[in-house]
C-alpha cells in the first residue's frame, strides 16, 4: 500500500513536470495528468503482492483500529506508524469515508489532564492519517481521557490497553 | 502522636434509607469536651434524628471530644445540675416536636458549663423533609459558638456517580446525605463547579458525543451550552463574582485556557503553549489563575495572570502534580501529588512555598476546601470503589464517606449560601 501511494505521489510530480513545458501547447494540461497517471501506475502492479486490494473494486477498510501509547505519551509509535498509514492511504482513496479519532488515557493524572492527553493522541494520529493521504475535513478528533476504560484494573495490564486512540468509521 | 490515639469509628444507621457509612480517624490536637443530650421528642419523629445528625457532623472535625452525658436528661437550662458535668464545657440540650401540616419545630440551647450561661438558643420551625437541614444549622451554630470560625454543615457538594454505563450528577449535603440529581446520562460526565453564589452548576458532559461545557441552574434545572467546539472543551472554573468561566478548549489545537463570560461568550485565549494546559483556578482576588501544565515535561501546577503572560511554576516534589484549588482566604493551594505511582492529597503555602502531604496515599485526586477552610474534600478507593472523603486542612483528622452504590467521582465543596 505504502509502494502504492509512494508511486501515486511520484506520479502526480511527474505529471506536474510533464504538465509544465506542455503548458505553452494550450489546450493539454488538464487530460495530460490523467494520461500519465495510467502508463506510470502500471509498472507498480507486478511488483509484490499488494496489487489485489487496489484491483478490487471496494478495497476493505484496514484491520488495525488502534493505536497505543506508552504513558504520558502522545506520540505516535513506529510499531503503529503503517497501521494508521494504511487508513489514511484509506481515506485518501475513499474521500467519502469519515473516521472520528477517539483518544483515551489511562488513569494515573486528573480526568482533565487525561482528556488532555487522550486528545493530544488522537490529534496525533489525525497527522499521521493526514499526511498519509486523508483530508483534514475526513477526521474528526474528540478524546474520553480516562472515561472509558477498556480495561478497569489498576495495574499495568489494564492501563496499557487504555492508553490508545481508536480510529471509528462513521 | 497523641492525636492518633483516638480512633472514632462511626457507623451511620439509617435504615432502609442508609446511603452512607462515615469512618472518621484521628483527633485534632486540642479537642474541646462537649456532651450533646438526645433532644426531647425525637423518640416520637420518624426518620432522621436532630441530636445525632449534630454529633456525626462535630465529630467529624475532629475538634470536638463528645463526653457521653451518661444517662442526664436536661431538656430546660432549669434542668442542669452544673456539678454534674465535670469536665464539660458546653452541652447542648432541645426539644422537637410536630406541628399541623407536616412541619416541625427544634427548640435548642448550647450551654456553656463553666461560665454557666447560655451561648447560643433558638426555636425553628420548618417542614419536616428539613429536619436534617435544621439540624446542619444547629450544628454550624455550635461550630460558631465554640471555635469562632463559620461552620459548613449546612454546605453542600457535588459529585459525578458512575454506575456501570450510567453517569450522574448529584448535588447532597456536606455530610454525603440527602443526594439529588442534577443529570443523569449513559455518556461520561466530569469536573462539576459551583458558581460562588452557589446558584449553578457548570461541568462537562459527553451527551453531544465530545466533551462540551454545560451550566446548569439548581433551583430550574436550567441549562445552557458554554463550549461545543471541535475536540474537547472542559474544565469549567468560575471567576470569584461569578461574572467569567475560565476553561480549556483545544479548537487551536492544543488544551490551552480561555476565559469567557459565564454565557460562553467573548471567548479569548489566556494561554500560548505548545503543552497541556488544564485545570484553571481562580485565586480570591480574581486576577491569577493556578493551572496544571506539562510545559516543562512533567505535568506541574503553575499560575499565571489572567490577562494571560509569563506562567510562574508553583510545584517541583513528586513526579507529577495535578488538579490544583485555592483556600478561601487565598494563602494555601490544595491538589493531587503523583509519586512512585501513588496519589497523595497535599498543600502547599504561597508565600513560603512549603508542601505538606495531608494524606496516607492511594487513589486519591480531585480535592477542593470547604468554604471556611478547615476541611479539604476529595475523591479516594476503597475496595475497588470511589468514595468520598475529607481531610482536615492540618492533616489531623480524615473521614471516608462509602457510597451504597456506584463509583464516586470529581467532588467538589460548594460555596456558603447567602441566608
Amino acid at each position: 500500500m505504502k509502494k502504492i501511494i509512494l508511486g501515486f505521489v511520484l506520479v502526480n510530480l511527474l505529471a506536474a513536470c510533464a504538465s509544465e513545458p506542455a503548458k505553452e501547447e494550450v489546450s493539454e494540461p488538464t487530460p495530460a495528468p490523467t494520461e500519465a497517471a495510467a502508463p506510470v501506475a502500471a509498472p507498480v502492479e507486478p511488483a509484490p503482492t499488494e496489487t489485489a486490494p487496489v484491483a478490487a473494486a471496494e478495497p476493505a477498510i484496514p484491520e488495525i483500529r488502534s493505536a497505543y501509547f506508552p504513558f504520558d505519551v502522545d506520540a505516535v509509535q513506529e510499531s503503529d506508524r503503517s497501521a494508521i498509514q494504511a487508513h489514511g492511504e484509506y481515506l485518501g482513496n475513499n474521500p467519502s469515508a469519515k473516521v472520528r479519532v477517539e483518544g483515551n488515557a489511562d488513569e494515573r493524572g486528573s480526568s482533565e489532564y487525561n482528556l488532555a492527553l487522550g486528545q493530544r493522541r488522537a490529534n496525533n494520529v489525525k497527522k499521521l492519517l493526514v499526511l498519509s493521504g486523508a483530508k483534514t475535513s475526513q477526521i474528526e478528533t474528540m478524546s474520553f481521557g480516562e472515561e472509558k476504560p477498556r480495561a478497569t484494573g489498576h495495574d499495568e495490564a489494564s492501563w496499557s490497553q487504555n492508553r490508545r486512540a481508536d480510529i471509528v468509521y462513521k | 502522636m497523641r492525636f492518633w490515639s483516638a480512633v472514632v469509628l462511626l457507623c451511620v444507621a439509617l435504615s432502609a434509607r442508609a446511603e452512607l457509612t462515615i469512618e472518621i480517624t484521628g483527633a485534632g490536637e486540642h479537642q474541646i469536651p462537649v456532651s450533646l443530650v438526645r433532644f426531647a421528642g425525637e423518640e416520637q419523629m420518624t426518620g432522621q434524628s436532630v441530636s445525632s445528625v449534630v454529633s456525626n457532623d462535630l465529630l467529624r472535625t475532629g475538634l470536638f471530644k463528645l463526653v457521653d452525658p451518661a444517662g442526664k436528661v436536661p431538656h430546660e437550662p432549669s434542668e442542669i445540675a452544673y456539678a454534674e458535668w465535670p469536665g464539660v464545657d458546653a452541652l447542648l440540650i432541645g426539644k422537637v416536636r410536630s406541628l399541623d401540616g407536616g412541619r416541625v419545630e427544634v427548640r435548642f440551647r448550647l450551654m456553656d458549663m463553666v461560665r454557666q450561661t447560655e451561648l447560643v438558643g433558638l426555636a425553628v420551625t420548618a417542614k419536616k423533609e428539613q429536619l436534617r437541614a435544621i439540624a446542619h444549622r444547629v450544628a454550624d451554630l455550635v461550630y460558631e459558638k465554640l471555635t469562632g470560625a463559620a461552620g459548613v454543615f449546612s454546605t453542600r457538594i457535588a459529585y459525578v456517580n458512575r454506575e456501570g454505563k450510567k453517569y450522574r450528577l448529584v448535588v447532597a449535603d456536606s455530610d454525603g446525605f440527602g443526594e439529588q440529581t442534577l443529570l443523569a446520562l449513559n455518556e461520561p460526565i466530569m469536573s462539576p463547579a459551583w458558581s460562588p453564589d452557589g446558584k449553578q452548576l457548570a461541568y462537562v458532559s459527553f451527551e453531544r458525543g465530545h466533551a462540551a461545557v454545560f451550566v446548569q441552574s439548581l433551583a430550574t434545572r436550567q441549562r445552557i451550552m458554554v463550549a461545543d467546539f471541535p475536540g474537547s472543551n472542559s474544565a469549567p472554573t468560575w471567576s470569584p463574582d461569578g461574572q467569567q468561566l475560565a476553561l480549556v478548549l483545544t479548537r487551536d489545537g492544543i488544551s490551552q485556557l480561555y476565559l469567557a463570560r459565564s454565557d460562553g461568550s467573548n471567548l479569548r485565549r489566556i494561554t500560548f503553549s505548545e503543552a497541556i494546559d488544564t485545570e484553571p483556578n481562580f485565586l480570591p482576588d480574581g486576577k491569577t489563575l493556578l493551572f496544571t501544565s506539562d510545559r516543562g515535561g512533567s505535568a506541574q501546577i503553575y499560575r499565571v495572570p489572567v490577562e494571560g503572560g509569563y506562567a510562574e511554576r508553583l510545584t517541583f516534589e513528586g513526579s507529577n502534580n495535578f488538579s490544583p484549588r485555592v483556600s478561601p482566604d487565598g494563602k494555601y493551594f490544595v491538589f493531587s501529588h503523583f509519586v512512585d505511582g501513588v496519589f497523595y492529597i497535599a498543600v502547599q503555602d504561597f508565600e513560603n512555598k512549603q508542601m505538606q502531604v495531608l494524606t496516607s496515599g492511594g487513589w486519591e485526586k480531585k480535592p477542593s476546601f470547604a468554604p471556611n477552610g478547615k476541611l479539604v474534600l476529595f475523591a479516594t478507593e476503597s475496595q475497588g470503589r470511589g468514595i468520598l472523603a475529607t481531610v482536615s486542612s492540618d492533616g489531623r483528622v480524615k473521614q471516608k464517606m462509602v457510597a451504597q452504590r456506584g463509583d464516586i467521582r470529581e467532588p467538589i465543596w460548594g460555596p456558603f449560601l447567602k441566608q
